[in-house]
């Protein structure tokens, strides 16, 4: 019996130390061919395959693919070669056009008021003692929610019948708003009209762009945070100390000491900004109005409900060199104004 | 002085409110009945507490199976994130070879492409393989991220050179390091690229909105979607499944912030 009991406890620990034996057996053999003069590259190639083999077979080689696929036509598969037909029939189209539209007012509009907002709310966290941690994980909580689930709630504090939003602008004495009903711009409705309705976002985008700079806040602010608390103390006392306080002390001291951090949110940002979705799919239910779709939106529609995989493709293409382009500009420009510590 | 304090405090507050205050609204109406749940009100908390609300939503879409799908392809996921970032993170942060510098630009390169941008070949590959409306669909394409792999290598350089070097006098190689004194070395990190990996796969819409068909393969945000379009007009139930939804990511994060998920991100991007 107890030989038994022996047995399995043997078995046992044979089992739990399996693990380290393998990765023993493996670091003798990487020895081993590092003697012969390979050096780490067999270890390197080992522990980078899984990743590279991934990233290249669902992220960088689909990047040509794309390219190679949006030269040809046919609906749900790849037709005939077009060469560019797909590319001359998206700049003729009047929806494409229109999504590029909603695509830039949307990245324009939501990537600088998130970046002053949450600068803001992590300066003022930064500036208290107390209840610090508590308060940044309410503005963190969004950005952990699902995009589908908040934006359904929002839908229903937009909606014009029983939401609370129309509800509080008759407390204040104004008149109902269709929210993202409301095709009409943001600019005519506040200008009450003197702007035309076909400029800029319309209301509807507008509400779609406050959801997510309300999503994404958490995130930026978490960021700024821990780039504030990285600043040493004594550069900031001895600003202080040489008169720079307030406003001044934010412009000449604090801000260009974020700037890495400014520079890397920003970038993130852009590129966050070009590929939004789920806000736009849940809080316009598919995208039935084309003043809130956008190029995701436009490139899943055409795919999914039409079945024009090489014009999807041709779209998905504009994209991705638009996002490229933009993150290089920046990259040029602002890089050289950051200052590293 | 102690006014302005005050006032930031008060502020700060406020904001905080007003951030929290769609939950606050998303729970109340859960459980109210339909007539208050569709009355425009101030008022969040429900009359009387409506509990079968819940049993409710569960009968009127199988949501026990949606979660069971999100939950096997996001752990899935988080696990598999978590190793193919520990291993190349560690090779981009330790090991000394030819084309390190290449290819790492290649992977933060690849931070710059959206998947959004690319699913179209990828939609192509998936059915390919034949696994069009499978788990395989929904999990082996999220396998490795740049994002994670630049934190994880981040994590790498911040341990110091004496530590490997004390493990290789005792005959440590690079396996046994990374796995038996890399790992709780880098925790705070591990924990963090767990956490976005799981939230990113949780919360993805458009990729399980294309390569599921079936309503046993859809994920919870793609059965939600659809019981907008069957039950948008049961607000209170609505209401109850989106609370239901986001419940797991909420208590995910508030376990996985103990171990300083916020200063684990911020140090490692940050310079």
């Amino acid at each position: 019996m107890s030989s038994r009991v022996n047995g399995i406890v043997k078995y046992l620990s044979w089992l739990l130390r399996l693990p380290d034996t393998l990765l023993g057996a493996l670091d003798e053999f990487l020895d081993r061919l590092h003697r012969r003069g390979l050096g780490d590259a067999p270890a390197a190639i080992l522990l980078l395959l899984p990743s590279v083999f991934l990233l290249s077979v669902f992220i960088l080689l689909p990047m040509g693919a794309t390219f190679y696929m949006s030269l040809f036509g046919g609906r749900h598969g790849m037709g005939s070669f077009v060469g560019a037909a797909n590319y001359l029939d998206a700049f003729r189209s009047h929806d494409f056009r229109q999504s590029l539209l909603v695509t830039v007012y949307y990245v324009v509009g939501v990537v600088p008021v998130s970046l002053v907002l949450s600068f803001l709310i992590a300066y003022g966290l930064y500036r208290i003692d107390a209840f610090r941690g508590f308060l940044r994980t309410f503005y963190f909580l969004p950005y952990v929610t699902s995009a589908v689930a908040a934006a359904l709630v929002w839908r229903s504090l937009f909606n014009p019948q029983s939401g609370i939003l129309n509800l509080l602008l008759g407390y204040a004495g104004a008149s109902p708003q269709q929210w993202l009903l409301e095709p009409r711009g943001v600019f005519h409705l506040i200008s009450g009209g003197a702007v035309p309705a076909s400029w800029g976002p319309s209301l509807a985008l507008a509400c779609i762009m406050v959801f997510d700079i309300w999503h994404g806040c958490g995130f930026m602010i978490v960021v700024f945070l821990a780039g504030l608390s990285g600043i040493p103390r004594e550069l900031e006392e001895a600003a202080r100390i040489d008169g720079a306080v307030g406003v001044r002390l934010l412009r000449h001291v604090m801000l260009p000491l974020l700037s890495p951090t400014l520079f890397f949110l920003l970038i993130v940002g852009v590129i966050k900004a070009f590929q939004a979705f789920n806000s736009f799919y849940a809080l316009t239910h598919g995208g039935t109005m084309v003043e809130t779709q956008n190029l995701i939106l436009y490139i899943y529609a055409q795919f999914y409900q039409y079945g024009y995989w090489g014009y999807a493709a041709a779209v998905a293409t504009l994209l991705m060199l638009a996002i490229v382009i933009l993150t290089i500009i920046q990259w040029r420009i602002l890089g050289r104004r950051v200052h590293y510590l | 002085m102690k006014a302005r304090r005050y006032l930031l405090y008060l502020l700060l507050a406020s904001g905080a409110v007003l951030t929290v205050y769609p939950f606050l609204w998303m729970v109340g109406t859960a459980f109210k009945t339909l007539p208050e749940a569709n009355t425009a009100s101030l008022h969040l908390l429900p009359e009387t507490w409506q509990w079968k609300n819940v049993a409710d939503t569960f009968r009127a879409a199988p949501f026990g199976r949606y979660f069971i799908n999100s939950l096997v392809v996001s752990f899935a996921v988080c696990f598999a994130v978590c190793l193919t970032s520990l291993m190349a993170g560690y090779a981009f942060a330790r090991l000394q070879f030819r084309g390190r510098g290449l290819l790492f630009a290649l992977v933060l390169g690849s931070m710059m492409v959206p998947f959004e941008a690319v699913f179209v070949p990828n939609f192509v590959t998936i059915t390919r393989l034949g696994w069009y409306n499978t788990y395989a669909a929904l999990i082996i394409p999220w396998c490795a991220n740049a994002f994670s792999i630049f934190l994880m290598r981040q994590a790498f350089l911040g341990i110091p050179e004496d530590y490997y070097d004390a493990a290789r006098v005792d005959g440590c190689g690079h396996l046994r390091f990374l796995f038996r004194i890399g790992i709780p070395l880098v925790k705070p990190m591990l924990v963090t690229v767990a956490l976005f990996a799981f939230l990113g796969s949780y919360n993805a819409l458009l990729w399980p909105l294309i390569v599921t068909a079936d309503e046993d393969m859809r994920v919870v945000q793609v059965g939600l979607t659809a019981f907008y379009s069957d039950a948008g007009t049961r607000l209170n139930l609505l209401m109850c499944a989106s609370a239901v939804v986001i419940l797991p990511t909420v208590v995910l994060y508030l376990v996985a912030q103990r171990h300083y998920v916020e200063s684990a991100l911020g140090s490692g991007i940050k310079g």
